[in-house]
Order: C-alpha cells, then structure tokens, then sequence
C-alpha cells in the first residue's frame, strides 16, 4: 500500500495575515509549517500503510523559495519522501493550476493506491484542489471523509453530509479528502526529526513537470480591488461579578427573546 | 459582458428544494432573464418551486447511487456540449457543490472561485465579492477569459424572494458514462437527528466552545438552548476534539449562521468561528479571557467564567419559567 498526501505550507495561522501590495497575493515569503489540517491526512495515511502491512507515504507540496520546513514535520512523522514544487512563475496559480500541479507531482512519484489531502487548506480555503486533482488524474474521489478502512483494492469511508454522513465505497486507485479531527495526529519523535533531515525531497519547477501555462498567466481570474469590511463595533463589556448572568437577562429581554 | 444565461447548482431533499438554492435562483434572476437549474434526481419534482422563484428551465440528472458531484459535473458538460452553455454557473458553499464544480472546472479548463457572498455584471466583466482574514478584507475578482465561469456562493448571501414565476420547464439529462471515476458509490444514507430548530435557520443560536473544559459541560450549552428554543452549536475545537458531531459546527468549514441572538460561551473567537457567526444580528460572548477577539464584535460581552455564568442563567431562565 503506497500513499501519497498533498502537504501545504502556509503562513503561521497565528500570525495575522497580510497581503502583498503588489501583487494581493497572501504573504508567503516568511517561514512556512505545515497546515494543520494536513497532519490528519499525514496520520490517516500512516495508519493505512501499517494496517496493510506494507508500503509507504510520500509527500507532494507547492510552495514557494525551496521551502521544505512543513514537509519536514510530515517526514518526521513518518512520511518515507517526497516532491516539492517551488517556482517563481507560479505566483497568483489558481486552484485549477495546484491541482494540475500536484497531479503532475503525484505521476512523478509513480502514482499510489490512495492520494490524501485535507478538505481544504487554512490559509486559501477554495476547497476543490482534491477532486479536480482526481479529475485530473481521471481517478475517482471520496471528499469530506470522516473514517476509512481498505479491504484489498477497495475503499470504505463515511462521508460527511449535510444531514450526517455516507457510508461510501471506492475502488482504488483513488483520492481521498479528509475532515479535521479524523484521528489524533502523532507527534515527531527526537528521532523521527532526526531522520526527517536526509529523507530526500525532490524539488522541481513547473515546465520540469510540463505544466503550463501557470501562474497568473493560467488564472482565469485577476483581482480587481482590495478594501476593508465595515468593522462590527465592540458593545458594552463588563467584567463577571458573580450577577453578570443578569445581564444576559436584560439583554434578550431587550430583544423579546424571553 | 451582459449576462444573457445562469446556471444554478440545485440541491432538494425528496422534492424539498433547499434555502441556499433559492438565494441563488433569486440573484441569478435579477443578473439574467435565463435562469436554468441544474439538479440530481427528477427535475419534475422541483419544477414548481424553482419556477416559483424564476427559474425557466430545470435539468435533471438521475446519478444514481454515484457521489453525486462527479456524475453532475458529467452531465453539465454534457450540456454545454450539446449547445446550451451558461455565462456562469452559481455554485452553493456545499458538499456536493464543490465536488461538481472542481470536476466541471477540470474538464471546462475554467478557473473557479469560492467562499462568495456577491455577484456583479459590471459589464466589464463577472466580478465576484469573497470575504478574507475573518471578514474583515473584501476582495473583488473578475474572471478573465470567456465562460462558463465557475462561482460558488456562501449560503445566506443573498434574501430569497419568489418572483411567483411559472413552473420551469423540465429536461432530462443522461449521465454519461464516468469510466473510473464513477466507481464512488454511496451504499448508505445516515440522518443524524438534531431535536429543536436546525442550526442554520434557528432565531437564537448558543454555542460552546474550549473553554467548556471538557465534552461533559457540553449539556450546559444544551440546557440552555432547550430553554431559548435556541439551536445548539459550537466552535471547531470541541467538534475535532469529538465532543459533538460535525453538524454542530459553526464557522468557515461549518455552518454559517445570522440568528437574532447568538451567544458564544467559552469561544475565543478565532478567525475560522467568527467567519460562521460575526452576521448574527446580536451577540452575547462569555469568556474569562478578556482579550478574546470575540469580544471585538459582542454587543453583550461577560469577562467571566462559564462555569459560573452559565448555572446562573440557566437557572434564572427556569425561574421565569
């Protein structure tokens, strides 16, 4: 069983974001980890390949400047190798032209039996990279899954709905995205990270991978304008001194709510 | 451009057309005088209502037990090939809508672009509005190129009217064959049951997040949404931390709601929270920490415990009776 999972690294989310005034692309170019939300598909793919006895997690990811820091946290944990694709010409990619990307990457990997990705990243949120990477691929995909288990060449998963979830069955190859909170993301061991140093990670360009056009010249989309929301303003706040529920009363009374 | 022709992604429950379709019928209705609806299953059985809010046409794809969003965005294209090909299609925020629109994007070639709350024709061009960084940036893209463009749209972004329109006209659609990437079958359909008002549509909404302290405190927040006939909700923390189910989740990657009163109890209000809640017409925020972001937006905020605040109003809403 080999796997691979899209790893993105974005911003720190507990910095404020920030848009680069040239471009109104989000700052990238501090120090990047790994989003959160892809430490569960990073786990969900380690558990899978334990399960079947065999096999191993590679790793694609499009950042810019080199940057590898997130996928050493992945490797740490786990992940055998992976590609990174960073390339100055794909600054303002939209999400059609990452998942092209990716696919792109996942195929230099040789493909694999199951390719992971969170549901959407935390710093873009645009939330369709997974299934246009499948379509790219021409591979069928389960989105939203909540629990997955692999019986041979097939896939079990709940899905999550609306209303509660699917029971969903797959044949592999197939790509997954998984929801937050689906397992309990492990931490690096001191000799995980150790070893995550000389795991290699393959870095390649756009035109290495035959993916164009790319960048702004691939969006079919240009921004027009940047401008601040009308700011909600603070109302009263009092501090709790044991009748502030009182408070409370008076406010949905206010409001007829009581 | 002038938009002559919009497609609106449908999605209804044995017949019942939901209320984030009718947002979008009623803006595509107001941007064009061809508003078409695209829909899973029998387009018979919403033809009525669709119309009712000035659809003229539905088509109606049978997906059978296939994920419904690869076998929609097969018959789409079908569509379009056969020659009825929208300016632009109006995608909701949903499940099934970003699984048609990422596959239909892919085999259009056509960027797509999410997480919106408005649409214009400006006649330049199709420009969309999505809110970033919590909200408090807007920004405006236009697609470039020719369409069909792809857009999809936050749910309550727009007041459904009925414009008392006839029945929309019906049309079958085939899915063609998906080859391998139909092999996504659903083999079974779970409801989990909510008691009181639906999260998303509830006048009052109390939500609980981390600072509850642990999933046993979570019955706080139930006792007192029973009591306002409010609907439960919570932040993402305690959802990833399985205290309650996904649909409980109020915020970016959850629900998005705009009740009368919404009251956040022990929610910091990160930016993933605020983005689901910060339309509510009022809100009342409990947390100890008195430099919690939610703070910024509450119209009512209590520097205080919620283990504390939270018996005490409980109790004084019984008293009222």
């Amino acid at each position: 069983m080999n796997i691979i999972v899209c790893v993105k690294q974005i911003p720190d989310p507990a910095a404020p974001g920030a848009l680069n005034s040239d471009s109104n692309t989000l700052k990238r170019d501090g120090k990047l980890v790994i989003d959160d939300s892809d430490m569960y598909g990073v786990e969900m793919a380690l558990q899978l390949v334990d399960a079947a006895g065999g096999g191993e997690v590679s790793l694609v990811s499009m950042a810019p400047n080199g940057e590898t820091s997130g996928m050493r946290t992945a490797l740490a944990m786990g992940a055998a190798k992976g590609v990174l694709v960073s390339d100055p010409a794909l600054q303002g990619s939209d999400a059609l032209t990452t998942a092209k990307i990716l696919a792109a990457a996942v195929q230099r990997l040789g493909g694999a039996d199951l390719i992971v990705a969170a549901t959407e990243s935390s710093d873009g949120y645009t939330g369709t990279v997974p299934e246009q990477m499948a379509e790219v691929l021409g591979l069928p995909s389960v989105t939203f899954t909540k629990k997955i288990v692999i019986n041979g060449s097939t896939l079990q998963a709940s899905r999550q709905t609306e209303a509660g979830y699917d029971e969903v069955t797959c044949a592999l190859p197939a790509v997954i995205s998984v929801t937050a909170g689906v397992v309990e993301p492990r931490y690096p061991s001191f000799k995980g990270i150790m070893a995550a140093k000389s795991k290699p990670v393959e870095q390649v360009t756009a035109s290495d991978l035959g993916v164009t056009p790319v960048g702004w010249d691939g969006a079919g989309q240009k921004i027009t304008s940047v401008t601040q929301a009308e700011a909600r303003q603070a109302g009263e706040i009092i501090e709790d001194d044991g009748e502030a529920f009182n408070k409370i009363v008076g406010f949905l009374e206010n409001l007829k709510v009581i | 451009m002038t938009l002559n022709n919009i497609w609106v992604f449908a999605q209804a429950t044995n017949g019942a057309v939901n209320t984030a379709t009718l947002e979008l019928i009623t803006k595509a209705r107001s941007l064009a005088s061809n508003v078409s609806v695209f829909v899973s299953g029998d387009g018979a059985a919403i033809a009525a209502a669709v119309g009712d809010f000035g659809a003229n046409k539905v088509y109606g794809a049978d997906c059978g037990a296939h994920l419904p969003g690869v076998a929609m965005a097969a018959a789409m294209k079908s569509v379009i090939d056969g020659g009825d090909s929208p300016d632009l299609i109006m995608f909701p925020q949903s499940y099934e809508g970003r699984d048609a629109m990422a596959r239909l994007s892919v085999k259009l070639n056509k960027t797509v672009i999410t997480n919106n709350v408005d649409v214009e024709d400006s006649g330049n061009g199709v420009t969309v509005t999505t809110p970033i960084f919590g909200g408090n940036t807007l920004v405006a893209t236009t697609f470039t190129g020719s369409g069909p463009f792809l857009a999809a749209f936050r749910p309550k972004s727009f007041a459904p009217e009925a414009s008392g329109g006839a029945a929309a006209a019906v049309t079958a659609v085939v899915v063609p064959d998906l080859g391998a990437a139909g092999s996504a079958q659903v083999t079974a359909v779970h409801v989990e049951e909510t008691s009181g008002p639906k999260l998303d549509e509830a006048n009052v909404v109390v939500s609980g997040g981390r600072g509850l302290g642990e999933a046993d405190k979570y019955s706080m927040i139930e006792e007192l949404a029973k009591l306002l006939k409010a609907a439960p909700g919570a932040s993402r923390a305690i959802v990833d931390a399985g205290w309650v189910p996904y649909s409980y989740q109020v915020g970016q990657t959850g629900k998005v709601v705009k009740p009368s009163v919404y009251i956040a109890a022990g929610i910091s209000g990160a930016t993933q929270h605020m983005v689901g809640m910060k339309g509510s017409k009022n809100i009342i925020a409990i947390n100890k920490d008195k430099e919690a972001p939610i703070f910024g937006i509450a119209d009512l905020g209590i520097v205080g415990d919620v283990h504390k605040v939270l018996p005490k109003l409980i109790e004084a809403l019984k008293t009222r009776g």
